[in-house]
């Protein structure tokens, strides 16, 4: 790894190549969980511009900085990006990375099937965004797909969406959940096969547990997307009828299946923020993790519910009473594991000794911003309720909060816990407070004054409105909260780099921590571990570095 | 490497954890059973929907002799894999041989009928929802028989090669395992298309 020499100035050429080579043909899972983390934060930067050009575009009534079409691609490209070439990739990079190194495994179960799932995925978001010149759609030669990131039929049928914009989208999105399965696959075959010697499940890190759960997910959530997508295809090219109303086929159907994926999928994208709260909370309040049984429990119960709770995205369709009452309570009840998690988080934190590290801040704005977040969610799951704000800036709020809020303020926590171990240096811990303050207030500016617009009225996918309703106070403020988040994601990329050269060195252990991706050096030797580690209890470096008290004396 | 926590190795007396290809086939056909479910479903949702063109009870005919042959190649597949397991090569490479043929079968019986269904009854994916829906069900299901007989065929060859010892077993079990899987797709398809939905 070139991290261990970090004086190297010139490199000649044919070392770049040797390098590129052995990036691009490697199947060690850090080298791929780390071009997950680099390719989804590209794609996170795109896809924050194309946010920042929609903020401007709304923060006036009558704004003419894009146009309706543009701006139509704007909010596809966006969603679309963010879901599946951020979220997905960057959640499964951190798992790529962690997980074997976790259980004291030497890879991945399948490493070539995992760069293959990678390079796949990768593929796939080159393909969405090369629709912006192939993709020949309604208003003129070339572009992206306009139809929204859920592209609800009949808008995508042939007669309706010509071209190929809305092709680029299936087949990107079809890529991806090829790799996302094949991830997935690997994930849990490396977790029940390879674990270390005394690890039994219930003394896997919670982390595992979780990316065991997500990965389960993923075949029962991510394959109705696939053959939903394969449906539209056949629709589109084959003359098939699944989604055409003409024929006696059902736009609802599309509807159905598409959140039959949509809703488990936001799980999986929480779960892994979850899953990093409970390894960065416990050891920077110097606790164990209270409640590991309830919270592995907890996560299974989520992981079934979501599976039952996709048609609260149609409680304006017109389901009939039963429907809606249905998934108003199953809504409902997912709350029960999710607080059980929370409550468990709290009181890890009650009696510790906090270090408030720039992770730890993360960690705790976490805390606060999903709470608002599941409360919100709570308000829409009330049918009426969201017969009012469905389709609303409510709801956009409502799910920024969650992915932005909770989800990304997660994955800053991970990259400052992590970037030590993945890279060997310390990431800035005053740059890493400044970019914390700024995009708490961003975050805040903008998801916090977003709900009222929602609950003034002001629908979802406007490119604007009129002067005359008075939405545009708030609409300026939530504009500029962006301009702060923008801001604070340029210092944290620059931090990123800067620390790579610049920053402290680590050593194996900087946080005092005690699973086993602490035990090796930083970064970790390509086969991980010299000697396969045998374990005793949940803590294992807590165990060696207190042979006097160890976990193994009170976990049962 | 100093400062890095050495865990010692200490034998723990066993540690038996299952094999990685069962489980990773048991992922991907889990993944794979629930893209089915969603073609079914679409099935059974549009059953009786469609607004002209042949129905089911119109054009279907049980298929008896394909599913037969499809369903003894499961039984002969799994007579591969004890045989191999016993070492056997030859016996191997003829029960192998027995299950590509069988499946085989099953394909040309399966192009016979859409064949007589597209020509002489007129009955297409665009032609009305039984349309779309049969042929998109049957025909994904006809994907996987392909491609199974593909890893098939690719494994027959290495058994009359010599190559195959009994180290190998456990290899050819997991693909044994995703064609148990396709014959189990089918006898749903089979029950709900050619039972249950004419």
């Amino acid at each position: 790894m070139t991290a261990t020499n970090p004086t190297a100035v010139q490199v000649p050429p044919r070392r770049v190549l040797e390098l590129i080579h052995d990036w691009v043909t490697t199947v060690d899972h850090k080298k791929i969980g780390l071009m997950y983390i680099g390719y989804s934060l590209v794609f996170l930067v795109i896809a924050g511009f194309e946010a920042l050009l929609m903020r401007v575009q709304l923060a006036i009534p009558g704004n003419t900085f894009v146009s309706p079409q543009v701006f139509n691609r704007l909010f596809t490209m966006h969603g679309t990006t963010m879901v599946f070439f951020v979220g997905m990739p960057i959640l499964f990079g951190f798992g790529n990375y962690l997980v074997p190194l976790m259980i004291g495994a030497r890879d991945m179960a399948f490493p070539r099937l995992n760069a293959f799932s990678f390079w796949i995925s990768a593929f796939g978001g080159v393909l969405l965004y090369f629709s912006y010149l192939g993709g020949d759609g309604l208003y003129g030669a070339g572009s992206a797909p306009d139809v929204g990131w859920f592209a609800y039929a009949p808008l995508t049928a042939h007669a309706f969406s010509p071209g190929h914009s809305t092709d680029y989208w299936t087949l990107a999105l079809l890529l991806s959940g090829v790799g996302s399965i094949g991830t997935a696959l690997n994930i849990v075959a490396t977790t029940l096969s390879m674990r270390c010697p005394g690890m039994k499940l219930n003394r896997m890190p919670l982390l595992v547990w979780l990316y065991l759960v997500v990965s389960m997910m993923v075949f029962i959530a991510v394959s109705p997307l696939t053959a939903a997508q394969i449906m539209l295809v056949l629709d589109r090219y084959l003359g098939a009828h699944f989604f055409d109303t003409q024929a006696g086929g059902s736009a609802v159907l599309w509807m159905h299946f598409f959140w039959i994926f949509g809703h488990p999928e936001v799980y999986i994208l929480v779960l892994p923020a979850f899953a990093f709260a409970n390894e960065i909370i416990p050891v920077f309040s110097r606790k164990a993790i209270f409640g590991y049984p309830a919270m592995v429990a907890a996560t299974i119960g989520i992981g079934f519910i979501s599976l039952s709770v996709w048609a609260h995205h149609m409680f304006t369709v017109g389901l009939g009473a039963w429907g809606n009452t249905f998934f108003t309570f199953a809504t409902m009840i997912i709350s029960v594991p999710t607080g059980i998690k929370i409550f468990n988080w709290l009181a890890t934190l009650w009696g510790g000794r906090i270090h408030f590290t720039v992770a730890m801040m993360f960690a705790v704005a976490f805390l606060f911003q999903f709470l608002i977040a599941g409360l919100t969610g709570i308000m829409l799951s009330v049918a009426p309720f969201d017969w009012q704000l469905g389709n609303s800036y409510f709801v956009v709020a409502h799910f920024h909060y969650v992915l932005v809020g909770a989800i990304l303020f997660m994955i800053f926590a991970a990259f400052y816990y992590w970037y030590p171990k993945m890279t060997g240096r310390m990431l800035s811990e005053k740059l890493g407070k400044w970019h914390f303050w700024l995009f708490l207030i961003g975050f805040h500016l903008t998801f916090d004054f977003m709900h009222v617009p929602g609950i003034l009225g002001m629908p979802r996918r406007i490119y604007t409105y009129e002067s005359d309703r008075g939405w545009m106070i708030w609409n300026m403020i939530v504009s500029s909260g962006a301009a702060f988040q923008a801001v604070a994601s340029l210092l944290f990329v620059f931090n990123l780099v800067w620390s790579f050269f610049k920053g402290a060195v680590a050593g194996p252990d900087p946080w005092d921590a005690w699973t086993l991706e602490w035990s090796t050096t930083s970064p970790p030797p390509p086969y991980n571990f010299a000697v396969t580690p045998t374990v005793d209890s949940r803590r294992p470096l807590w165990d060696l570095k207190h042979p006097e008290d160890p976990d193994s004396s009170y976990e049962m | 490497m100093s400062g890095v926590a050495v865990i010692r190795d200490v034998p723990i007396k066993e540690w038996n954890l299952p094999s990685r290809g069962k489980v990773g086939m048991a992922c991907l056909i889990a993944a794979e059973s629930a893209i089915f479910i969603i073609f079914v479903v679409a099935y059974v949702f549009y059953l009786g929907k469609s607004l002209n063109g042949p129905t089911p009870r119109d054009v279907l005919e049980l298929p008896i002799v394909s599913t037969v042959c499809l369903l003894s190649s499961s039984i002969t597949v799994h007579f591969a894999v004890s045989a191999l397991n016993h070492g056997k090569r030859s016996l191997c490479s003829l029960w192998l041989a027995a299950t590509v043929l069988l499946g085989s079968i099953f394909l040309a019986g399966t192009a016979r009928e859409w064949y007589q269904l597209i020509y002489h009854d007129g009955l297409t994916i665009q032609t009305n929802l039984f349309g779309t829906t049969f042929y998109s069900l049957v025909g994904l299901h006809a994907t996987h028989v392909v491609v199974g007989l593909l890893l098939l065929s690719l494994v027959l060859i290495f058994s009359l090669g010599g190559q195959m010892g009994a180290k190998h077993t456990e290899r050819l079990e997991v693909l044994s395992l995703y064609w148990h899987f396709v014959d189990a797709v089918w006898v749903v398809v089979f029950l709900v298309v050619y039972v249950f939905g004419r």
